[in-house]
């Protein structure tokens, strides 16, 4: 998806503002909209690739203007919605609320799932492995309407494959059901390339690649 | 009376809409309000970047780990008891008196949980992600790294599953500093690469 969302290389953002002493969540509000985000897949099956782009399909306008956890609100509220979870009008504290059966993650259960984490690779998955390390590869030059990792300063850019991880879910197909995996490499490419001459010589850049995602380059 | 003052932050708008939305989730049963508050204070508590500081300092101390920690980051940040969400596959980078690492996400705010807590805002803003990939010796400036004339600038877009985290470069002056005492003056942005330590 050739949204908002990709926003490498863009110009007019402005300078960079850090904020000392910054607070982990700048109020209980977007604490909570943190763990809601956390806790709700425990209870209705989605993951990062169907969380993020319900963040990609927001109005452009409405995304920038978006603080990041009203970003995770808009997508928590799209997924539940569109899962027919909750309705608009359940948000609407006056209408009275049906109780249905507890599928909630447990306190308990919180802290292994973070220290456990949710990986997406698939190492004994059998899969093409068409790159090796030292290969010069050009990325593809479109994507299509889904999700996608891939950002547009880096299409039909060249590069060369430095290491190779094994077998991930393929963002882009995971986020529509389809876990088949595919190898997962990194590749390298020079800021020239990226950027044009006007970029130092030397200087580079890593992106992380699927199969897919690579072709051959002589 | 004018409304002279400020909004309190929990009275505004998406403030209202998180805790309607709390309030449908925990009555239909798919979440419960004393695990939200294990996730929040996990995050406020104990996973932020003094883990990631306790990595830097024990590689900095031990070449054996440090050869751990940049061949298989994610088995060595276990050592020190550190894992999980958004840092299932790290990748250690480490700064040298040749390259100069820097991590972002451009697409979104990937970012190595388990080592540095969840990401400032500026971290995840439309300013960095669009000038890191293109300008970073521009952003390094603006954050105060001026980098010795040579010195190489690498990027680290994080936008699959791979997690970055950079090794700075150890100070000379410490020499025989213990490991709290190094772990002491590794900063968050030293780890991403926006500081020097």
């Amino acid at each position: 998806m050739d949204s908002m969302h990709d926003l490498g290389g863009m110009h007019g953002f402005g300078r960079i503002v850090p904020e000392p002493h910054e607070p982990v969540f700048h109020a209980p509000w977007e604490g909570r909209m943190f763990a809601l985000t956390s806790a709700v897949p425990f209870a209705v099956p989605y993951g990062d690739d169907q969380f993020r782009p319900a963040i990609e399909r927001m109005e452009p306008s409405h995304y920038l203007k978006s603080s990041y956890y009203e970003k995770w609100y808009e997508a928590v509220v799209r997924l539940l919605q569109e899962r027919h979870v909750i309705s608009a009008a359940e948000l609407d504290s006056s209408v009275p609320l049906a109780q249905s059966h507890a599928l909630a993650v447990r306190a308990d259960a919180v802290l292994p799932a973070i220290f456990a984490g949710a990986s997406q690779a698939r190492p004994a998955a059998e899969v093409s492995r068409r790159f090796s390390s030292g290969d010069r590869v050009r990325t593809r030059a479109t994507m299509g309407v889904g999700h996608n990792r891939l950002p547009r300063y880096a299409r039909a850019k060249l590069g060369v494959v430095e290491s190779v991880h094994g077998p991930f879910l393929v963002a882009d197909r995971n986020s529509v059901g389809d876990h088949n995996p595919e190898t997962l490499y990194t590749v390298r490419f020079t800021a020239r390339e990226l950027w044009g001459q006007t970029a130092v010589e030397g200087d580079s850049l890593s992106l992380d690649l699927w199969d897919s995602y690579l072709e051959h380059s002589t | 009376m004018p409304h002279d003052h400020d909004h309190d932050a929990e009275e505004s708008g998406v403030a209202l809409r998180v805790k309607a939305l709390e309030r449908v989730l925990v009555a239909k049963g798919l979440v419960d309000p004393a695990a939200l508050d294990v996730f929040v204070e996990a995050y406020q508590t104990k996973i932020g970047p003094r883990n990631g500081a306790k990595v830097v300092a024990r590689a900095w101390s031990d070449p054996a780990y440090r050869a751990r920690l940049l061949a298989s980051a994610t088995a060595a940040i276990g050592e020190l008891g550190f894992s999980g969400l958004q840092g299932e596959h790290m990748v250690v980078v480490e700064n040298t008196p040749e390259t100069h690492n820097l991590v972002t996400c451009t697409l979104c705010s990937c970012y190595p949980w388990p080592v540095l807590g969840l990401p400032p805002v500026w971290y995840k803003s439309p300013a960095y992600r669009s000038r890191s990939v293109r300008e970073p010796r521009k952003v390094l400036e603006e954050f105060g790294v001026v980098l010795p004339a040579g010195k190489k600038v690498r990027v680290w877009d994080s936008n699959a599953d791979l997690r970055y985290m950079v090794l700075p470069e150890r100070p000379s002056e410490t020499a025989g500093w213990s490991e709290e005492q190094l772990a002491a003056i590794v900063t968050r942005d030293g780890m991403i690469g926006t500081a020097l330590v």
